[in-house]
C-alpha cells in the first residue's frame, strides 16, 4: 500500500491506496466522485477525462500513486458556489448530451481545448475532441456547445 | 382530440430537465452504486468458438484470497431456467441457453464460471485461477456454410437454420419474366457492435428479511426485465424490484435478458450478499449482442421508366450461437419493410435465421430496418443506373401519392400517413440538388470523384399493437396530481437519453395549464411505476406519450366534473384552458386548477358520485404502428489515391408525425444518423474462420470520432399520425435507418467513372482503392 | 480493467531509477506516461512483479538546443514536443509526428521515452528519430551509451534497450535547413499509423536535393528507411515530376510489409508511395 496526498477539487487529501488502483477508481470508488466514467481499457473513450495540474488526462490511464502531490479538477469541480461553468451552460441550452456518460469527460476536455484555444474553429474543436467518444450526439450539437461556451467565456473576459 | 386547448410547452424548444444532473457529474448509474458488504463478480469467458468443456477445474481460484465462491454451470442447474426467447415465430427451433455453460461452449465470450470476491480486484485476481480445460469441436462462422449443413453449432438439433419466414405477395416471377430491366445483386449487412458508452453493469441484492430481490441494471427494460427474472428463477414477480436508474446509451443492447442479470440475482440470494458485476470493453464486445449480419440475395424487375415491378429476396440473418431475447423477431422487420416506400406488389421474400458461433445478434438502432432500407434504397440506385434516370425521379415514380394513405404494402402493413414526394422536394431545395449535379460534372471532368447520394426511407414504430408484438405492445402511464397542485408522472416508457423527463412534463404541463418544472417525471423502478414494456423501437412518444395523453385527458374529466359542480354548471359546458375552469362563455366565474386540486384533496365539498382524489392509470394500446419517413442526402468525397471517402455534407427532412420538442428530436436524428454513417464508413465487427472476433476492441473496431464527422443540416415536414392523440411517430432510429443508404449510394455513385455499381459495408479505404483498380466486390 | 498487483518505486533521481533498475531488472517495468504500459497492464498483457515509476525525475523532461543537436528529454511529452517553439523551427516533421499521436489526452501524458521504448511497429514517433537520425541515449549500470535509430528497433515491441537502462534523451542531429514533414494515413479506431513517412529534405539555392532521408512507420515490424527513393532523390534537381517517379519507387526495398485489417500488402505498399510521395512533397514547401 502506499500513501498519496492530493488536492481534489480545490481540498487536500490523504489516502492509502494499493498501487495498482487507477486514478479514476481513486476517483470513484475513494473519493466517492462518479462523474468521471469507465467506458474503456485502452484509452480511446475519454469518458474518464480529468484535469490533472492543468491538463486534461484520462484517469484510467493513470495510476493513483502517479499523482501523489497533484491537483486533481472533475466536472464535480466546474461549478463555482452554485453557478455552472460555461461549458456546463452550454452543453445544457445547446443539447450536447443525450444519456450524459459521456459528458463529463467531454467536458473536461472542451475546457482544454478552450484553455489553449480560445476561439477555435469547428475542426479544431472537432479535433480537440478525438480522444472522447460520444454515441448518441453524432457530435452536432457538442460542437455547438462548444462554440457556445468560447463566446460566453469571450465575453465573459471581456466584461 | 388534443388534450390541451393552445399548447404552450408542447412543441417548444425547451431545455431538458435532465441535464443538470448530468453536467455536473452528479447522476447515478448502476456502476456508481456501491452497497454495504457488497462483493463482487468476475465471469471466466469461453476462449473458444465451440468447445466441449472435459473439466472446469476452481479448486484454484477458491483459495485465492478474497474469494466467497466459485460458481459453476452444474452449480446452479437446478436453480436457474435456462434463458428465455420471445418470438411469435412457428417451429423456432430454441437451443437451451444457460447462464452459464453446461458441458458445451458455443461462442467465444460465453460465461462458464462466476468468480465472486470481497473487492473487484480480487475477483479477477482469482479468475485467472480457474482452469478450463477445452475439447474443440468444428466451428461455423459463415452463415451460407452455416445454412447448408453440419457442422451443427447446437448438435442436438441436427440443422443451423432457426426457422424459416416465407413472404409472398403478387406473381413476381410472372413479373419478372416480363420485366425490360432485371438485375441482380448481393448484399451484405454487416456485423455490428452497439457500443453504447457505458458498459452494461449490474447490481442485485436480495434481502432475506424481506425475501425481495433488488436488482439494478442498465436496461431498457425494467419491468420485462422483473417478469423475466421471476420466471427464470422461480421468484414471485410481486417480490422482485428492478431499477434502471441512469442508463448510459443503449441502442438496443439493453433491450434484453442478459445471463450476468439472472445470475448476479440467484447469486445475491444464494450468497446473502449484494453483488455488483462491471463489464470491461472487451468483455462486453463479446458478451453483449451484436446487431446486423443479415446476407440478402436480391432479384430486381423494372421498367424502363424506373418502375420497381417485382423484388424477389432470399435473406440469411446470423443469428449467433443462441437467441438472446429477440434475436429471431429482428430480421422478420426486415422482411415487412422490404417494399419501402413504394409501390411494388409484387414481392418474394424467404428469409432463414441460421446459427453460428458468434456472439448473438439482437436488436441495434434501426434493428432490421436499416437492413430492409439499405437493400431497398440499393435496389432504387440499381435502377437508376440500368435505366439511366435520376435517382430521385425513380424514387418518385414509384411513390404512392399523398391521398393514397392509409396506404397498405404489399407485405401487408398499413402506412399510416405519408407525404413522400413532399419530403424529397424539401429535401432537393434544401440540398441544391441541381447545383450538386452540375458541381459533380465539373469535377469529374477534372477526374476528382465526388458522389451524391440519395434516400427516401419509410420505418415501422411506435412497437406496437399488442398482436404483433412478441410480449406486449401496450405502455403504461398513472399521473399523480398532488396536494400542492404539482404533478408526478409514472412511465413504463424507460429512457436512456432520450429526454421524456422533459416531454412528458411538456406533455402533462399543457394538459393543466403547468410549467415543465411542475411535472415530475417517474420512470425506470418497478416499484415506482407498476407496468410498462420499456424503451425501444421509437415507441416513447407514439405509445408512451399517448398513455400519458390518455391520463392527462381523465384527469382533466374529472377536474372539470368538480369544477362543475362547484359551479353548478353542466359538465360539458366547463371550459378548461390555461389552468383555468369556467362555465362557457363565463370566464368571470372561472376556478383556478389550484381550487379544484384543493377540493378534489379536502373533499368537504364532493358530491357523494365523486370519489376524492385526482389522479389516473392508462394503458395504452395503439391501433396500429407508425410509419415515419423522410428523404435524405449524402455528398462524399473521394481520394482516388488512397480511397479514403469523406462525408462532406449531409441533408435531412425526416417526419416523424407532431413534434414534442424540436431540440430533442434534432438530437435523436443527429445521433441516429451518425449511427448510420459509422456502419457505412467504419464499423465492422469480423471474426475469423476459428470464431475469433478480430476487432475485438475499440482499438480495432472504429466507432466515428467527432472529426470524422460533418455537421448535420436538418429540416422536417409534419404529418400527423392518426395512430395516437398526439400524432407522434417516433424519431429515435429515423437517423440510423436512413443514413447507411444515403452514403453509399453517395460512394457509389462517386465511383461511377470505374463502372463501380455496389460495394459492401463499410467503405473502407482499401474496399474503396480496391474498387478503383477494377477489383470491386 | 485491473492490473495485477505489483511492487511500486517510485524513483526520486535518475541515479535512484537507475538503482532500482539494477535491483529489479528483469523483473521490473518502467513506468513514464504510462500510455504505452497501463493499456498492457489493464488487460494483463503484461503482470510485471516491479513497476518502477520515472515520472517524478524532472532532469528527464527538458527540450534543449545543445552541441549534440536538439535534445529532448525522455520524458518530455508529445505535447511538450508537438508545442515546441524549438522544435518546430528545425524539426517540423517531428513536432508533426508528435501532434499526430493519439488524441489530446494521449498526447498531455505520452512521453517520447516511454513511447521509442514500447517499440510499437505503427508509432508515429519511429519513423521521425529514424528520419532525423537520432540517438536515443540509454544509461545503464555501466554508463550512457548513444544508440543510433537504425540500430534502436529491433523488432515487434523489441528494442536494444536491456533491461536495466533507461532511455534519459534523444538527440536530433542540427538539421542545416532541411525542410521535414510527419504525414500519416490513420488507422481510424486506434489513431495508430497504416503507413507514416516522416520526410527530411535539403534543397541548395538551385534546388538540387543536397540531403534527404525519408522513413516509415507501420510498414515492417519496426520504422524503415526509404532507400530506393532516397537515392533516386540524392544529388538530383528537386521537381514534382522526379518526385512522383521516385516515390514510385518508395517500397521498393521493402521485401516484406505489414498486412491487418486496414491495409494488405499491395494496398500499404501503394499507400506508402502516395504517403511518401506527400511528406516529401510538404517537407520542402
Amino acid at each position: 500500500m502506499a500513501t498519496i496526498t492530493l488536492t481534489i477539487n480545490g481540498t487536500r487529501r490523504t489516502d492509502t491506496v494499493d498501487p495498482r488502483l487507477l486514478l479514476v477508481q481513486y476517483l470513484r470508488e475513494v473519493c466517492r466522485l462518479t462523474g468521471a466514467h469507465v467506458g474503456c481499457e485502452t484509452s480511446i473513450c475519454g469518458a474518464c477525462t480529468v484535469d490533472i495540474d492543468g491538463r486534461a488526462v484520462k484517469s484510467c490511464t493513470a495510476l493513483a500513486v502517479q499523482c501523489d502531490g497533484s491537483s486533481v479538477t472533475t466536472i464535480e469541480g466546474l461549478a463555482t458556489d452554485g453557478k455552472l461553468h460555461p461549458l456546463q451552460e452550454a452543453f445544457w441550452s445547446e443539447h450536447g448530451l443525450q444519456c450524459g456518460f459521456c459528458t463529463p469527460g467531454m467536458i473536461m476536455s472542451a475546457r482544454a481545448l478552450l484553455a489553449a484555444d480560445r476561439n477555435p474553429s469547428e475542426a479544431a474543436i472537432r479535433h480537440g475532441l478525438e480522444g472522447n467518444l460520444c454515441r448518441c450526439t453524432g457530435y452536432h450539437n457538442i460542437v455547438r456547445a462548444v462554440q457556445a461556451a468560447a463566446r460566453a467565456m469571450g465575453q465573459e473576459a471581456r466584461a | 382530440m388534443s388534450p390541451v386547448t393552445v399548447p404552450k410547452f408542447i412543441g417548444a424548444r425547451i431545455k431538458r430537465k435532465e441535464d443538470p444532473r448530468l453536467i455536473t457529474g452528479r447522476a447515478t448509474y448502476t456502476d456508481d452504486i456501491v452497497l454495504p458488504r457488497m462483493a463482487y463478480v468476475k465471469i471466466v469467458r469461453s476462449t473458444e468458438a465451440h468447445a466441449k468443456l472435459q473439466t472446469v477445474n476452481v479448486a484454484a481460484a477458491k483459495l485465492r484470497p478474497g474469494v466467497i465462491a466459485v460458481i459453476t454451470g452444474e452449480d446452479v442447474k437446478d436453480r436457474i431456467a435456462p434463458l428465455p426467447v420471445a418470438h411469435k415465430i412457428a417451429d423456432l427451433k430454441v437451443p437451451p441457453h444457460y447462464a452459464l455453460a453446461r458441458g458445451e461452449v458455443h461462442h467465444v465470450g460465453e460465461a462458464i464460471v462466476a468468480v465472486i470476491a470481497e473487492t473487484a480486484a480480487q475477483a479477477t485476481d482469482a479468475a485467472e485461477h480457474v482452469v478450463v480445460d477445452y475439447a474443440p469441436l468444428p466451428v461455423v462462422t459463415d452463415v451460407e456454410k452455416a445454412a447448408g449443413g453440419a457442422p451443427f453449432v447446437h448438435a442436438d438439433l441436427g440443422t443451423n437454420v432457426a426457422f424459416a419466414f416465407p413472404l409472398k405477395a403478387g406473381d413476381p416471377d410472372a413479373q419478372l419474366a416480363r420485366a425490360p430491366v432485371r438485375l441482380k445483386q448481393r448484399i451484405m449487412n454487416q456485423r455490428l457492435i452497439p457500443v453504447a458508452i457505458e458498459p452494461r453493469c449490474v447490481v442485485a441484492d436480495y434481502d432475506a428479511g424481506y425475501q425481495k430481490l433488488t436488482l439494478t441494471s442498465t436496461t431498457q427494460i425494467p419491468h420485462l426485465l422483473r417478469l423475466l427474472l421471476g420466471a427464470v428463477l422461480s421468484l414471485p414477480e410481486h417480490k422482485i424490484r428492478v431499477v434502471a436508474p441512469e442508463v448510459g446509451g443503449g441502442f438496443g443492447s439493453k433491450l434484453n435478458f442478459y445471463p450476468e442479470e439472472v445470475l448476479l440475482a440467484h447469486l445475491s440470494q444464494r450468497l446473502g450478499r449484494p453483488l455488483k458485476w462491471t463489464e470491461t470493453r472487451t468483455e462486453g464486445f463479446l458478451s453483449t449482442i451484436h446487431g446486423r449480419d443479415q446476407l440478402a440475395d436480391v432479384e430486381i424487375g423494372a421498367d424502363q421508366d424506373g418502375r420497381l415491378l417485382a423484388l424477389k429476396v432470399r435473406l440469411w440473418q446470423d443469428l449467433g450461437a443462441y437467441h438472446q431475447l429477440l434475436t429471431p423477431v429482428i430480421p422478420t422487420l426486415t422482411v415487412l419493410m422490404l417494399p419501402g416506400c413504394y409501390t411494388v406488389k409484387d414481392i418474394e421474400v424467404h428469409l432463414e435465421g441460421v446459427f453460428t458461433n458468434k456472439t448473438p445478434t439482437d436488436a441495434y438502432r434501426g434493428a432490421g430496418r436499416p437492413e430492409a432500407t439499405f437493400i431497398i434504397e440499393r435496389a432504387m440506385d440499381l435502377i437508376a443506373d440500368a435505366t439511366g434516370k435520376d435517382p430521385a425521379e425513380v424514387r418518385r415514380i414509384n411513390f404512392p401519392p399523398a391521398n393514397a394513405f392509409p396506404f397498405v404494402t404489399a407485405t401487408g402493413l398499413a402506412y399510416d400517413s405519408g407525404n413522400y414526394q413532399g419530403s424529397l422536394d424539401k429535401l432537393i431545395a434544401n440540398a441544391g440538388y441541381a447545383a450538386l449535379r452540375k458541381e459533380q460534372v465539373a469535377k469529374r471532368a477534372k477526374g476528382e470523384l465526388m458522389g451524391i447520394g440519395l434516400t427516401t426511407y419509410v420505418e415501422v414504430c411506435g412497437l406496437g399493437p399488442s398482436a404483433a408484438m412478441p410480449a406486449g405492445g401496450w405502455e403504461a402511464c398513472e399521473l399523480e396530481v398532488r396536494r400542492s397542485g404539482k404533478i408526478v408522472v409514472k412511465t413504463g416508457s424507460s429512457p436512456h437519453g432520450q429526454g421524456e423527463e422533459t416531454t412528458f412534463a411538456q406533455i402533462a404541463a399543457d394538459g393543466f395549464g403547468l410549467t415543465p418544472d411542475d411535472v415530475e417525471v417517474v420512470h425506470g423502478d418497478t416499484d415506482a411505476v407498476a407496468e410498462g414494456i420499456g424503451t425501444f423501437g421509437s415507441r416513447n412518444q407514439a405509445v408512451g406519450g399517448a398513455a400519458l395523453a390518455r391520463c392527462v385527458e381523465t384527469v382533466r374529466t374529472k377536474a372539470r366534473r368538480i369544477a362543475a359542480h362547484l359551479l353548478e354548471a353542466s359538465v360539458d359546458d366547463i371550459v378548461f384552458a390555461d389552468g383555468k375552469l369556467f362555465p362557457k362563455g363565463v370566464p368571470a366565474k372561472a376556478k383556478t386548477f389550484m381550487d379544484i386540486v384543493n377540493v378534489a384533496y379536502l373533499a368537504d365539498q364532493l358530491p357523494q358520485e365523486i370519489e376524492p382524489g385526482l389522479s389516473a392509470v392508462h394503458f395504452f394500446e395503439p391501433t396500429n404502428f407508425t410509419f415515419p419517413f423522410g428523404a435524405h442526402l449524402a455528398v462524399v468525397d473521394v481520394d482516388q489515391e488512397t480511397g479514403k471517402v469523406t462525408l462532406r455534407r449531409y441533408v435531412a427532412v425526416d417526419d416523424c408525425g407532431k413534434i414534442i420538442n424540436p431540440m430533442i428530436v434534432e438530437g435523436q436524428l443527429h445521433g441516429g444518423i451518425a449511427q448510420g454513417v459509422a456502419q457505412a464508413l467504419f464499423e465492422e465487427a469480423i471474426y475469423d474462420a476459428n470464431g475469433q472476433l478480430v476487432t475485438g476492441e475499440l482499438m480495432d473496431y472504429a466507432v466515428p470520432k467527432a472529426t470524422f464527422l460533418p455537421s448535420w443540416e436538418l429540416d422536417h415536414t409534419v404529418t400527423a399520425s392518426p395512430v395516437n392523440v398526439l400524432g407522434a411517430k417516433g424519431v429515435g432510429e429515423a437517423g440510423t435507418i436512413a443514413s447507411a443508404s444515403a452514403i453509399m449510394n453517395a460512394v457509389v455513385d462517386a465511383l461511377k467513372p470505374f463502372g463501380v455499381k455496389h460495394m459492401d459495408m463499410p467503405a473502407k479505404s482499401e474496399r474503396v482503392w480496391r474498387a478503383m483498380q477494377g477489383g470491386a466486390r | 480493467m485491473i492490473p495485477s498487483a505489483f511492487e511500486y518505486h517510485r524513483a526520486s533521481s535518475l541515479s535512484n531509477a537507475l538503482a532500482l533498475l539494477a535491483e529489479h531488472g528483469e523483473k521490473a517495468k518502467v513506468l513514464a506516461g504510462g500510455h504505452s504500459l497501463l493499456p498492457m497492464l489493464k488487460l494483463r498483457l503484461a503482470s510485471p512483479p516491479h513497476l518502477i515509476d520515472v515520472g517524478g525525475v524532472a532532469e528527464l523532461r527538458a527540450i534543449a538546443r545543445t552541441r549534440d543537436g536538439l535534445v529532448i528529454g525522455a520524458l518530455a511529452s508529445h505535447a511538450d514536443v508537438a508545442a515546441s517553439s524549438e522544435v518546430r523551427a528545425s524539426h517540423r516533421g517531428l513536432a508533426e509526428a508528435a501532434a499526430a499521436i493519439g488524441d489530446m489526452q494521449v498526447r498531455n501524458r505520452g512521453t517520447i521515452g516511454g513511447s521509442l521504448a514500447h517499440a510499437d511497429p505503427a508509432a508515429d514517433y519511429p519513423a521521425a528519430v529514424l528520419a532525423f537520425n537520432a540517438e536515443i541515449v540509454a544509461r545503464g549500470p555501466k554508463g550512457t551509451r548513444a544508440i543510433k535509430a537504425a540500430d534502436f528497433f529491433q523488432g515487434l515491441f523489441t528494442s536494444a534497450l536491456r533491461a536495466n537502462e533507461l532511455i534519459t534523451e534523444v538527440r536530433f542531429p542540427e538539421t542545416d535547413g532541411a525542410g521535414s514533414a510527419y504525414e500519416k494515413f490513420e488507422q481510424p479506431a486506434s489513431g495508430f499509423a497504416v503507413v507514416g513517412v516522416c520526410a527530411q529534405v535539403r534543397l541548395d539555392s538551385s534546388k538540387t536535393v543536397r540531403a534527404v532521408r525519408l522513413a516509415a512507420t507501420g510498414v515492417s515490424d519496426r520504422p524503415v528507411r526509404l532507400t530506393a527513393m532516397e537515392n533516386l532523390l540524392g544529388g538530383k534537381p528537386w521537381s514534382d515530376q522526379a518526385l512522383e517517379a521516385a516515390a514510385r519507387q518508395a517500397d521498393a526495398d521493402l521485401k516484406k510489409v505489414r498486412e491487418d485489417l486496414y491495409a494488405k500488402e499491395d494496398y500499404r505498399r501503394h499507400l506508402l508511395r502516395v504517403v511518401a510521395r506527400r511528406a516529401a512533397a510538404r517537407a520542402v514547401a
